[in-house]
């Protein structure tokens, strides 16, 4: 029973950081319909800029987070404003293969400036925990700063897009780009905001996932990038209670399949069932199957 | 006549440029003014012409995003080595021409395999879902080549997942991958695979199988309507794809001494693809070109050691936001038709004019 | 201009009517109370109608009638929520697009889509798909079979084309050609898979008068030569009236009319829901 709860509580603090990715992966697909590969090293950058500034500059752990969610915000315009606005045009692989370009740019960048050597990562937060069951399941802060953090993350996410007129802006760019230009939306402003908090959200992820594993690498940020990748299409890319749900089972599956099939095969088993989910709902869990009109 | 020299030069032109290559790379080495490091690329540089060559085939042809190419080389690079080490170790076969064709063709074939049970369920999916599906089927082969275990003893291969106590002699160990392989690849079976390659395709692409497959990349619903029953040409080029890449792996992985399926990741994946993309979607010669020049590139850059993989992530945005920028594609229009000019000395008539003056 | 002035319609068992030099022949298309649903709302409700072996026949009616929706389940696009469609006396149920092609019918499209990146040629040699064929293998290796299979398509492809006097265009791109010849492209594309009913959805979208009139020779031409049936939606009246022997008038997803052209062309309940309205417009 116990190593079940521990395995439950790790699946859901592993799965609330992969919802948080995803959140930023399926928000700027929504709105800018394209993949953004970089996505997952905005999060190694969090990392880094907290850890610089925690170790080198002996800031508060708190206020490196925040500094980490401020720079990461502006390397989201940046790169967009930079890299992905001049290609609004221009066909869908020739903007996949700009953003593997920037994700190659930011980890080579994060390895000439802090080196190839994993860096040990300090957590964030440290009030110790909680112990369960008279002290048998431990839950540490990591976790449960995690899981807070996650759900605070998707009830804010779930207000903006539902009842602020900028979070409309997004659903209507998202819909049909044309149309809400036409209905006076602005659509470039839209899109830079949508990286903004995309970024936002990666860099939350970041230091949040830093802290639970505490090794940090220029290449850090490439797998989870790619399993939140994977969690967005698992709900249906492009809808936001779909990243969450997909995140939330990529977690689960993830911890369980690790302790209860085996540890080589724990990432096969998460993408297996992506991969079955898919056959049976090609849109994802939540997404809308758009059929072509004839 | 002056016809045919149109429709048949951009079909000879990809094969006079490699045999060109070739002949030009034989006589830089006869002359030793090869550098070595340049002469060790040779083999991996036929390798990703191949990989880029048949993922050509799926991206420009077929028209579907796959990023999971690697995976089926990797199929091919461990089959290869296996065939390889079977034949040597377990049927004293010594000539190494004999057990690197060998080897290439069952890699080409356990790929086919593959790319078949794979094809199954992905083709039924479209656009950017097949792409995440052909990534999670690249991981899911290397997860499984982790786990893989195969011994040679007295002819006979003994397999093993997940369990490392195997009798004999060793051919695939597990997060080690291959291990005894003999570097048995060589230079000239890499130049004919890739003419062989581009034999495949081309013709295949000059055909009714490729113009039906074209047509469900242009418009899947009127190919239907025109009795093409798209699965089927859907499978053909993505299982001709994959065979291909296989060969291309068993070729990469026998010019290695030991290799991991590590070798063959996502980000290999994602390389092929760049050179697809930046080669020209659909352009075979182009893929070539492209192959050939970004894997020299890092070698080229090793003078500035620690900022190459830097310059290149910046060629790679630069080119992609260059070639895609208006005022540069209306220059190199315009270059284009200078050097049209120079050669021709008659003005090119856009095609559009001359349908309009019929 | 009159092509259909000549015919005399007689009825079948399917109370529906038919060209009598048709009478003694199995009829091409029989689809009873066809009908489709999506969500709530019913697109196409109890659609009948019967095309004779060498029928021109026209479905028309007011915008978001169904018309489209008629020939998407004729083809198998969509499949019905009731009814059949006997094709050649086979009922099509369960068939896909392609085996519906391949049991002999293919049509255009209102938007159209052509292959555009390829040549015109190529665009005609994909409709001959199962018409002259040769094996992958035979292909790739340039067998005989594969220079027998080309040059069938090439000799044919250029056949067709002479239908349209196209054959100068063969090497262009499909894409590039101006509207009125990618719509003649189309028709001559369908015409390839060698159907027994072609369906042309709004072929004269986009013509001139001339060009129309043209047209309209053509489509008689073509059923002349091919003796294939001919449905066609249009919304230009000259050509449904001047060509089409039997029409069917659809609103709101049900058939209001059956009839020759002049029958349609004083039924009440048409002019009041489709006559009526254009001359109000004109």
């Amino acid at each position: 029973m116990i190593p079940f709860l521990t395995n439950l509580v790790n699946g859901i603090s592993l799965g609330s950081v992969y919802a948080i990715i995803a959140l930023g992966y399926s928000m700027v697909y929504g709105v800018a319909k394209m993949l953004n590969f970089a996505h997952g090293d905005v999060i190694m950058v969090a990392a880094y800029v907290s850890f610089t500034a925690t170790q080198y500059w002996g800031v508060p752990p708190l206020v490196s987070v925040l500094m980490s969610m401020v720079v990461c915000t502006l390397l989201g315009i940046t790169i967009e404003g930079l890299a992905y606005k001049p290609l609004r045009q221009a066909g869908s692989l020739a903007v996949l293969i700009t953003a593997i370009g920037v994700s190659y740019l930011l980890q080579n960048l994060a390895l000439l400036i802090w080196g190839a050597n994993p860096k040990v990562f300090t957590s964030v937060v440290d009030f110790g925990g909680i112990r369960l069951f008279g002290g048998e399941l431990v839950i540490s802060d990591e976790i449960i700063v995690t899981i807070i953090s996650g759900i605070a993350v998707m009830l804010l996410l779930t207000w903006f897009t539902g009842k602020t007129k900028m979070g409309r802006a997004m659903r209507a760019v998202s819909e049909d780009k044309g149309a809400a230009q036409l209905m006076g939306i602005n659509v470039n402003f839209t899109i830079s905001l949508t990286f903004a908090i995309g970024s936002f959200l990666a860099a939350i992820a970041g230091v949040l996932l830093c802290s639970s594993y505490n090794t940090l690498m220029p290449t850090t940020g490439s797998m989870p990038g790619i399993k939140a990748f994977t969690a967005a299409v698992f709900g249906g890319i492009g809808s936001i209670p779909g990243a969450m749900l997909g995140g939330l089972l990529l977690g689960l599956i993830e911890v369980f399949g690790g302790s209860y099939v085996s540890t080589e095969l724990a990432d096969a088993l998460v993408f297996a069932v992506l991969i079955i989910i898919l056959l049976l709902k090609p849109a994802g869990l939540l997404g809308k199957n758009v059929q072509e009109k004839v | 006549m002056k016809k045919f020299w149109k429709k048949g030069g951009s079909f000879l032109l990809p094969f006079l440029l490699v045999i060109a290559a070739y002949i030009m790379c034989q006589i830089m080495i006869s002359g030793k003014t090869m550098s070595r490091s340049l002469q060790g690329q040779l083999i991996p540089i036929c390798a990703y012409i191949v990989m880029a060559l048949s993922l050509n085939l799926v991206v420009g042809i077929s028209g579907e995003l796959s990023l999971g190419h690697a995976g089926f080389m990797s199929v091919g690079a461990f089959t290869g080595a296996v065939v390889s080490g079977l034949m040597l170790k377990g049927w004293g076969v010594e000539d190494t021409l004999l057990r690197l064709i060998c080897a290439i063709i069952a890699g080409g074939c356990m790929a086919g395999i593959v790319g078949v049970l794979i094809g199954i369920p992905v083709l039924r999916l479209r656009g950017d879902y097949l792409a995440i599906v052909t990534l999670a089927f690249g991981e899911i082969i290397r997860n499984i080549l982790n786990c893989v275990y195969i011994s040679v003893e007295n002819g006979r291969l003994f397999f093993g997942f997940n369990n490392p106590g195997l009798p004999g002699t060793i051919l695939l160990n597990g997060p080690q991958g291959a291990v005894k392989v003999a570097k048995i690849a060589t230079f000239e079976v890499g130049f004919v695979l890739v003419l062989f390659t581009l034999f495949v395709i081309l013709n295949l692409v000059h055909s009714r199988s490729g113009r039906a497959i074209m047509a469900i990349r242009d418009n899947r619903i009127a190919a239907e309507t025109t009795g093409i029953p798209v699965t089927k040409y859907k499978m053909m080029a993505f299982v001709t794809s994959a065979a291909l890449a296989g060969m291309a792996g068993a070729l990469f992985g026998l010019n290695f001494s030991t290799f991991a399926a590590s070798k063959f990741k996502f980000d290999t994946s994602i390389n092929i693809l760049v050179f697809v993309v930046l080669g020209g979607i659909g352009n075979m010669t182009g893929s070539i070109i492209a192959a050939t020049a970004l894997t020299i590139l890092p070698e080229v850059l090793r003078a500035f050691s620690t900022y190459r993989m830097l310059v290149y992530a910046i060629v790679l945005i630069a080119v992609m936001l260059l070639t895609n920028n208006r005022q540069v594609k209306s220059f190199i229009g315009v270059v284009k038709e200078k050097v049209r000019l120079l050669f021709n000395k008659t003005p090119h008539q856009p095609k559009g004019k001359e349908a309009e003056g019929k | 201009m009159k092509l259909n002035s000549d015919v005399k319609m007689v009825p079948v068992p399917s109370h529906s009517i038919i060209p009598e030099r048709d009478s003694g022949k199995p009829v091409v298309l029989e689809a009873n109370h066809l009908g489709i649903q999506f969500g709530g709302l019913k697109a196409v409700d109890d659609f009948n109608l019967t095309i004779g072996r060498t029928e021109i026949a026209g479905l028309i009616g007011p915008n978001g009638a169904g018309k489209t929706t008629v020939f998407n389940l004729l083809t198998k696009v969509y499949q019905p929520t009731t009814g059949t469609v006997l094709l050649d006396g086979k009922d099509t149920a369960g068939m896909s697009v392609v085996d519906a092609n391949r049991m002999g019918i293919a049509r255009t499209f209102q938007n159209i889509r052509l292959f555009d990146k390829m040549t015109v040629e190529d665009n005609i040699r994909i409709g001959l798909h199962n018409q002259v064929r040769y094996g992958m293998l035979p292909g790739i290796l340039r067998l005989p079979s594969y220079w027998q299979g080309e040059k069938k398509q090439h000799q044919r492809a250029m056949e067709l084309l002479h239908i349209f006097n196209m054959e100068d265009l063969a090497d262009v791109r499909a894409g590039s050609l101006p509207y009125g010849a990618q719509r003649r492209l189309e028709i001559l594309r369908a015409l390839a898979t060698n159907p027994k009913l072609l369906l042309l959805d709004e072929p004269a979208a986009g013509m001139n008068p001339t060009e129309t009139e043209e047209l309209m020779r053509t489509i008689a031409r073509i059923r002349d030569e091919f003796q294939i049936a001919i449905l066609l939606i249009e919304h230009d009246m000259s050509l449904v009236m001047g060509v089409c022997e039997g029409i069917c008038v659809l609103n709101f997803g049900r058939v209001i009319a059956k009839g020759t052209a002049e029958q349609i062309q004083n039924d009440p309940v048409v002019i009041e829901a489709y006559l009526g309205k254009q001359q109000e417009e004109a």
